[in-house]
Formats: C-alpha cells, sequence, structure tokens
C-alpha cells in the first residue's frame, strides 16, 4: 500500500482550513495565454483565437518574445461588419478557416478558439468546429473550446483545450496508464523513462505531439495528472471511464517520489524495483534542492493566484527548502485534485482563493514576506517597494517538474534572494 | 474577420493607458474582463515602471453577464476612487464591455463623485491604439482646459508624449534644452508628466509643439481652435527637422534664431571618410508615419543611403506618407500587416532596414541588418542612458544606432583583406557584436547517482525560438560552395539569395562557379 509522505499525528494538513474568499479586481492572465505553449507542444496544431485586436495583442505581449517563422497560432480579428450579423461571422469564419488551410497544409489539427469578445455575441463555435470537420475530414480535424478572460483563468486555457480533445479520442480496452498535461519533452521523456524503467506500461501523454497516435481511452484506462490545474480534463477523462490516481504534484524529490509510488502502486511494482530505479535521480534531486534552497531556509513566502501551481510548490517550498508560507493564493483550489498535496502541508499558512488585488496588495505590504510569487503587472511595483519577487509566468514555462529540475526548481525562487544580496547599490551614508 | 498574426498597435483602451499612465493624479477605471489586465505588464515589464498603471479593471466574468456589470462597475468606480484620491477620472470600455453596452461613461455621471469624470467612447472594432491615445487626451484636454492668462515670458507646451513612447522620456528632456537655448521655457508637457491642473493652465503657454502628432495632433487642434494656441508642424528628428523647427518656432514667437550646434556631431561623422560605405545603401524604411517621414530625409539626405521602399502601419498617417513617398519617386506600403512588410522587403532585397521591433524580426530572418526607429516597443528600446531621438543630439544617436548594425568602413575592407586569419575569419561576424563564439562544454561533475540525463537545450515545448524554413531546391555544386565562402560574409547572404533567385528564374538548379560569376554580373549596379 502507498506509503505517502504524511505528517505525524495532529500537525494534520490543510485539506479542511478554511478559504479566504474575495471578490474583486483579479490581475491575471485570461486561458488564451496557453495557446504559447500549447502550439509549441502539438506540432501539427494551428490555434485559431477567433476574438479581438485585445486577443492578438494580449498573444504577442505574453509571448515576450516573438517567434517570427509564422507561428500556429493567430487571431481571427472580429470587425465592426461581423458584429452586426451574426450569419456572416459564420460565412467569415469558414472563409479564414479555409484561406489558412490552403496555406498551411502540415495543419492536421485546427482548434478554434474563444474569446471573450465571441462569448459574449454567443458566436457557436462549436457548430462552426462541426461544420468544418465534416468539409476537412479526414485530414484535418477542426475542435474548438473557450480559452475567453470571463470564463478562463491562464492555465485553465490548456484544460479547456485537453477537455475538448477527450470525447474524440478513440475507445480503447487496454489497460494503459496515460499521462495528462502538457511538458516539456525533455521532462516528459524522464517521466516516461522512470515508470518504464519499473516496468509499467504502455504510457500514453494527453496532450500527444501529433494527432496520429496510439493516445485512446477507455474503462481501462488509469490517468496521472502532471498539472493541478486540469480539473474539466479530469472530469472528462472520467466520463470516458477512466480512472484518475490522486497524488501529490511531482515537483521536488517528495513530490516527484511520491506521484511516482502512486502510480507504481496502481502497477503493483514490487519495493525494491521502485527503489533501484528511483534511488540515483532522488539523491541527484536532494542534493540539487539542498544547494538551492540554502538562501531559502527561514524564508517567508506569499503567492498571488496566477497558474493553480501554488499549492503544490507551497508545499514544495515549506517542506523541502524550508520555508515558512503566509499566504497561498490561487485562483481556484480543486481539492480532489490539490488535495494529497494540502494533506502534506503544516497549518499556518492563509489559503485564498480568486482575488481582490488591492486588498491583497495591503495584505502583503503588511506581512513583508521575504519572497513574493507574483505576475508580471506587480511584480516591478513590488520591488520598487523593496520586496523581492519571483514573477509566476517562469514557474509556467521553464521545465520544472520531476527529479531532475528539482534543484532548477528552487533555484527560481532562490535567485531573486540572492541577487538582492549580490547587489551592492545603496549610497554610501 | 480579419486573420492577425502579430499587430503593430494595440487595442485602443490600450492607448488610453497610455496617457493615463504617462500623467500623474488621474485614473482610468476601465470596464474589461481579467484577461485585459495583461495590459499593465506593458508598463510593469517593458518601460520597467516601479508602479502600478493607475488603472482599476472590473474584472467581470461570465456569471456576471446579464446580471450586475453595471453594479460592478459602479462598485469598482467607487473603491479606485477612495482607495486613490484622483483629481480626475477618465472611464471607458474595452472591446467585451463595448459589446454589453453597460455604458460606463453615463454610469460614472450619475455617481456625483467630487472630481471630473471624463467619459471615452473608443471604437474597438475599429480603431486602434494610437487613435485610442489621441482621441483620449482630446477629451481631457476638452473637458479640462480652459482660457487663462498668457504667461508674460514666452511659453509653450509640449504635446504628444506618454507612457511606452518610443523615447519619449529623452525627447522631453532634449527638446526642453533646446527651447530653452532659444529663450523658450516650458509650461507643461502633456500627457506625460502632467497632472489634471496642468491641463487646466495649457492655455498659459504662447504656443504648442506636436512632438507626436499619431497621440497629440487631435488636442492641438483643437487648442488652436479654442485656446488660440498655434501648434508645430516640424516633427525635429534630425538635423534638417531640427533646424526647421528652429525657425518654425521662432517665426511664430518672432524672435531671432539661435542655434547652437557645437554638440551636433553627425553631419562631420557622416562626411568623415569612414562613412563612405555608406554610400548609396539601400534602405527600406517602415513605422509609424512621424518616424518614417523624419527617418527617410535623414537617409537620404544625411547618411547618403538610397531610400528604395518606404510604408507605415497606421493608416492615419497614410495620406501623408503616400505624399511623401512620391517624392522619393516611390509607392508608399500602408499596412499593418507585417507578412507584406516582410514580403516587400524579401523583394526589394534592400542593404539596411530602418523599421520597428517586427522589421528587426524579419531582417534577422532575411540577414538584413536592421535599426529601429519606431514604435511597436520592446524592452530595449527603453535604454538605461539617455538615447533622445529628437534634436541635435538625437541626431547623433541616431548616426550611432543607425551604423551600429552595419559592419564599419575600414573593418570591412579589413575582414576582406583577412578572411583567412584565424580571428577576423567569417564566422567572428563584425568584431564590435560578439557573440560569436563556441560555446564551451560545461564539464560534468562525477557525483552520487551519476550525472543528470542529458538536457538538449531547445528541445522545451515552451521554447519560443524561431523555425527556420527549409532552403530551396537549387543545388550548390561543391566548387560553387567553396567560391562562395570567399565571398565577406556580410554580403554572403544576399549573394546566395540573388544567385539562388537568377538560377530559378532560368531553370538552371545546379549551381555552378560560373552560375555565381554571372549572377553578381547581372545584379551589378
Amino acid at each position: 500500500m502507498t506509503q505517502l509522505p504524511r505528517l505525524p499525528g495532529d500537525s494534520g494538513g490543510c485539506r479542511d482550513t478554511p478559504i479566504l474568499k474575495q471578490r474583486g479586481q483579479r490581475e491575471v492572465f485570461c486561458g488564451l495565454t496557453g495557446i504559447i505553449w500549447l502550439h509549441r507542444k502539438m506540432q501539427d496544431a494551428f490555434f485559431l483565437v477567433v476574438g479581438s485586436r485585445t486577443c492578438a495583442h494580449l498573444l504577442q505581449s505574453a509571448a515576450g518574445v516573438m517567434i517570427f517563422a509564422e507561428p500556429r497560432f493567430g487571431t481571427a480579428i472580429l470587425e465592426e461588419t461581423d458584429l452586426a450579423g451574426l450569419a456572416d461571422a459564420q460565412d467569415e469564419l469558414d472563409r479564414e478557416v479555409d484561406r489558412l488551410l490552403a496555406r498551411r497544409t502540415d495543419i492536421k489539427q485546427l482548434f478554434l478558439v474563444g474569446s471573450c469578445p465571441s462569448e459574449v455575441i454567443k458566436l457557436d463555435l462549436q457548430r462552426a468546429a462541426e461544420r468544418l470537420t465534416e468539409r476537412y475530414a479526414p485530414s484535418v480535424r477542426v475542435l474548438n473550446y473557450s480559452g475567453s478572460g470571463i470564463e478562463t483563468t491562464f492555465t485553465q486555457g490548456e484544460d479547456a483545450c485537453l477537455a475538448s480533445m477527450v470525447p474524440v479520442l478513440p475507445a480503447t480496452e487496454a489497460r494503459e496508464l496515460m499521462l495528462v498535461g502538457a511538458l516539456p519533452d525533455v521532462v516528459e521523456e524522464q517521466a516516461v523513462s522512470l515508470l518504464v524503467q519499473m516496468g509499467i506500461g504502455p504510457v500514453r501523454v494527453l496532450p500527444a505531439p501529433r494527432r496520429d497516435t496510439e493516445l485512446a481511452v477507455g474503462q481501462n484506462t488509469v490517468f496521472a495528472l502532471t498539472q493541478p490545474f486540469l480539473g474539466d480534463t479530469h472530469a472528462a477523462l472520467e466520463r470516458r471511464g477512466a480512472r484518475h490516481i490522486p497524488a501529490p504534484f511531482p515537483f521536488g524529490e517528495e513530490g516527484t517520489t511520491a506521484w511516482l509510488r502512486a502510480i507504481a502502486d496502481e502497477f503493483g511494482v514490487p519495493d525494491a524495483v521502485f527503489e533501484s530505479v528511483t534511488a540515483a535521480p532522488r539523491a541527484r534531486a536532494r542534493r540539487a534542492v539542498a544547494q538551492a534552497a540554502e538562501a531559502l531556509r527561514g524564508k517567508s513566502v506569499f503567492f498571488f493566484p496566477d497558474s493553480q501551481l501554488e499549492i503544490p510548490l507551497a508545499r514544495f517550498l515549506t517542506r523541502e527548502c524550508g520555508m515558512d508560507a503566509i499566504e497561498v493564493g490561487a485562483p481556484f483550489i480543486h481539492k480532489g485534485i490539490v488535495g494529497p498535496d494540502l494533506d502534506m502541508m503544516s497549518r499556518g499558512p492563509v489559503f485564498s482563493e480568486g482575488q481582490d488585488v488591492d486588498l491583497q496588495l495591503d495584505r502583503c505590504r503588511a506581512a513583508r514576506p521575504d519572497l513574493t510569487v507574483c505576475g508580471l503587472g506587480l511584480a516591478n511595483p513590488l520591488e520598487a517597494e523593496g520586496l523581492a519577487t519571483k514573477w509566476a509566468i517562469e514557474l509556467v514555462f521553464t521545465p520544472v517538474h520531476f527529479y531532475e529540475q528539482a534543484g532548477d526548481l528552487a533555484g527560481l525562487f532562490s535567485r531573486p534572494i540572492r541577487r538582492r544580496d549580490a547587489l551592492r547599490l545603496e549610497a554610501a551614508e | 474577420m480579419k486573420l492577425t498574426v502579430w499587430t503593430y498597435e494595440g487595442p485602443p483602451h490600450v492607448g488610453a493607458m497610455r496617457v493615463a499612465t504617462g500623467m500623474r493624479g488621474m485614473h482610468y477605471v476601465l470596464h474589461a474582463p481579467q484577461g485585459d489586465t495583461y495590459a499593465d505588464l506593458l508598463f510593469t515589464m517593458i518601460e520597467r515602471r516601479d508602479h502600478r498603471p493607475p488603472v482599476t479593471y472590473t474584472t467581470f466574468q461570465a456569471r456576471d453577464l446579464g446580471s450586475d456589470t453595471a453594479d460592478l462597475f459602479k462598485t469598482a468606480c467607487q473603491d479606485a476612487f477612495d482607495r486613490f484620491r484622483p483629481e480626475a477620472i477618465i472611464v471607458g470600455a474595452s472591446c467585451t464591455a463595448e459589446l454589453i453596452q453597460d455604458d460606463p461613461g453615463g454610469m460614472a455621471e450619475t455617481m456625483n463623485l467630487p472630481v471630473p469624470v471624463i467619459p471615452l467612447e473608443l471604437p474597438s472594432y475599429q480603431r486602434k491604439e494610437n487613435y485610442g491615445a489621441d482621441e483620449t487626451f482630446f477629451q481631457i484636454v476638452r473637458a479640462l482646459a480652459r482660457p487663462v492668462a498668457r504667461s508674460a515670458r514666452v511659453t509653450c507646451n509640449l504635446i504628444g508624449p506618454t507612457a511606452l513612447g518610443f523615447r519619449h522620456r529623452d525627447d522631453i528632456e532634449e527638446l526642453t534644452g533646446l527651447l530653452s537655448d532659444l529663450g523658450v521655457s516650458v509650461n507643461v508637457v502633456a500627457p506625460m508628466t502632467a497632472t489634471p491642473g496642468d491641463i487646466a493652465r495649457l492655455g498659459a503657454a504662447h504656443f504648442n509643439v506636436l512632438m507626436y502628432p499619431e497621440t497629440g495632433e487631435a488636442a492641438c487642434r483643437w487648442m488652436e481652435r479654442e485656446l488660440d494656441l498655434p501648434y508645430t508642424r516640424t516633427v525635429p528628428i534630425g538635423v534638417g527637422a531640427t533646424r526647421d523647427f528652429i525657425f518654425e518656432v521662432c517665426e511664430l514667437t518672432g524672435m531671432a534664431p539661435r542655434i547652437d550646434e557645437s554638440r551636433l556631431r553627425l553631419p562631420w561623422y557622416s562626411r568623415s571618410v569612414d562613412s563612405t560605405y555608406l554610400t548609396g545603401k539601400r534602405g527600406f524604411v517602415f513605422g509609424d508615419g512621424t518616424h518614417v517621414r523624419a527617418a527617410a530625409r535623414i537617409a537620404r539626405d544625411e547618411m547618403g543611403f538610397e531610400v528604395v521602399g518606404m510604408g507605415c502601419y497606421n493608416r492615419e498617417m497614410a495620406r501623408d506618407i503616400r505624399a511623401l513617398a512620391k517624392d522619393y519617386g516611390l509607392t508608399a506600403l500602408i499596412t499593418d500587416d507585417y507578412l507584406e512588410v516582410e514580403a516587400a522587403i524579401e523583394a526589394l532585397q534592400p542593404e539596411m532596414i530602418l523599421g520597428t521591433q517586427m522589421e528587426r524580426h524579419i531582417g534577422k530572418r532575411l540577414g538584413i541588418p536592421c535599426a529601429v526607429i519606431s514604435a511597436p516597443v520592446h524592452v530595449q528600446d527603453f535604454p538605461a542612458r539617455y538615447s533622445p531621438q529628437m534634436g541635435f543630439e538625437g541626431a547623433n544617436v541616431i548616426f550611432d544606432t543607425w551604423v551600429h548594425p552595419l559592419v564599419m568602413g575600414l573593418e570591412e575592407h579589413l575582414l576582406h583583406m583577412f578572411r583567412d586569419d584565424f580571428e577576423f575569419n567569417d564566422a567572428a561576424g563584425p568584431s564590435h557584436h560578439g557573440g560569436h563564439a563556441v560555446r564551451a562544454e560545461a564539464p560534468v561533475a562525477e557525483v552520487e547517482g551519476g550525472p543528470a540525463p542529458h538536457r538538449p537545450e531547445a528541445d522545451s515545448p515552451r521554447d519560443t525560438s524561431g523555425e527556420r524554413k527549409v532552403g530551396a531546391e537549387v543545388i550548390w555544386l561543391d566548387a560553387a560552395e567553396r567560391e562562395l565562402k570567399k565571398i565577406p560574409f556580410f554580403v554572403r547572404g544576399k549573394a546566395r539569395r540573388n544567385t539562388e533567385t537568377f538560377a530559378a528564374e532560368r531553370g538552371v538548379w545546379e549551381i555552378s562557379v560560373d552560375t555565381l560569376y554571372e549572377a553578381k554580373a547581372h545584379y551589378a549596379r
């Protein structure tokens, strides 16, 4: 049976800690942002946002750098004429898709991505996707999901995208393990390799890099999430009969071990095999984390809501790096998914869901944490007030999962603190 | 509906943010969904601002639609006033809020806030960022500026600089100094640095200096009509334009032109022999209308380039730039589609691009040097050092900026002479750029558990570096390939492309040494 690392006795975990919920201005990205990494992961897919100039500007600004070989995403910008009559908008969309697919014959999957304006005018993208799928079958599959800021927050865009793929996955009766979540290839290969070494397989991954893989789902599929923000995908997979393996998320040595252990138990891997496969990378990870955590020990941390990675990361920072969490803010808290991480955390931090950014800034300023994890809009202003910050978006763009990245993950948090110690910029007295 | 990959301009409410963020004591209450808050990072990251932009977003969600988005707006507006105590408030809607028609202006008016509330109507589905800034500033001026007594001394206002503007910070300083040399002091700089109170006393000046027509022209026109404030038409970027500007100012003020050119170096640098190699360099100019007009004149008259193409992305300036292009014997490219710009550059094969960050990337792909002359801005466009575009120091800065991506004159010859030298070899690149050195492999320590599995550098899906297209089908024979390598590297890319085009046009699919030299003769000017 699983021996998840648990806290002893009555110190008890945070699953039942009451959650602070406030409603006010939220300072977060919308779900369209996920396109930035999803389009790199799915190499035969194109993401067509149906939206406004703001959507196009967001994608460009969030990408930070421009990917100037024509990227596999774009925005069909709604114009005054499209807003006048909806029948028009469907025709216009067909025309833009025809043009796009004629030019880009390498595209096998097309995602029509809903935005705030397309949702508000109730542009039916599902109908459009069905119609276009018929027209372009079998060479191109057209799906739709919403990345709108009125319905999704940042990483929920990936969730919506993956969830839209689940109903069209082929059925299978095979007992297979599915890993769910878009990870950098190098990280994904590490995970698959560890599992294969334990004799677990076949291992499938959603999203697959290409449409024509053997990815399928059914009663005998078990799945493990690699990202904590995949609530809708989780539900969609359960609707197809698949079963979830709950586990803490694979951040840090401890999280990775617990995550692997949960899967290993599901597949009846003997302890000795588990030990022999994980011993060396565990030792490496522990050593790397210890080195990077030097600067973090005893320091306090405050999380603004961003990616839903906050709870697993707070678990990593408090347990493996010796930090004290003051507040852990997340856009949403899905206890069915982050429950195992909450179980492992000592009581003490405030958990907050949603946001009133001004009130939260007041709390942060009052607490004066040693490190504040926040979005790019808040980082420099807080630095100017003398607070060290870590931009949260880097945690989503950088390989941070599993053993070999555990040290890098700790390093992302320790760098701002080490930097403050390194700089000698104050004017002489 | 129009498919867009990259945009030169953001939506109009971002223009309004640029105005509000540049000002002091102003707050912008924006009816918008949560995703629109991304715009804050433009200011905090690209411009490295140390404060949040003074913008409150209502961040309504799907579940609010149809029920209480209007209440949400009122609450957000009241909270913003209570917390930030601004001297004036502008209110408006982003693209999504425009669709739900809550009328933020009307609602704010009913709240009886004790400060001026200025409603903005910015049509998100028709107009763009520059229009948004221009219109917002115009509405602020119209609402707040009043006729006031003229100052005793000759003063002027500097109109147009905003947050997130291309070198606006330094242009203000340079122009203030230049005008001071002429005996004119500055009454108000707006929108950047101005408070609502400053806007009220714009009329104390004797005239306006319109720095950036993109963001200040509507306000200047209104002030000319309503406050009897004439404004300057010349934008002082470049040597000639700066001199013209000085004469224009003196004409407006009746003062004698006193021109101190002691700090101006561009004319001598341009005449000095090292600049000979700039002669007739074929330049392509693209950006916003104002900077394109200035850059074209500098390129032709002050650097001795040949302008082979020009255009602008902001349609408001289309007529102006079309007329200008005609003077240069060209047809202007007016488009906000970067693929069209790329196609034009590819077809023209200029030796130098004077463009925006978008053209810089196009240049990277095509192997053509590029200097940035205009917004849209990038973090690199906010250098720590003083780096204006306007006035005489601006001209010096422009000379340096444009020459930097090119290989310098004497160096060009040395490279040719020593091309087999180990340090001066092809792969080394221009000596002042560096970064071509072979990366040493990091030693891997023998540690417990052995080394970590090899991690290739660029295989992460988060990696957003460029992709390259697969090369043309034309085959280079070995001898020709070797001959090509003897050509200095900074023209080799062009030689390769020219030869391939030449061969393809003639249905030749194998390139020999002869083909190479036939192509060279064909393209020789």
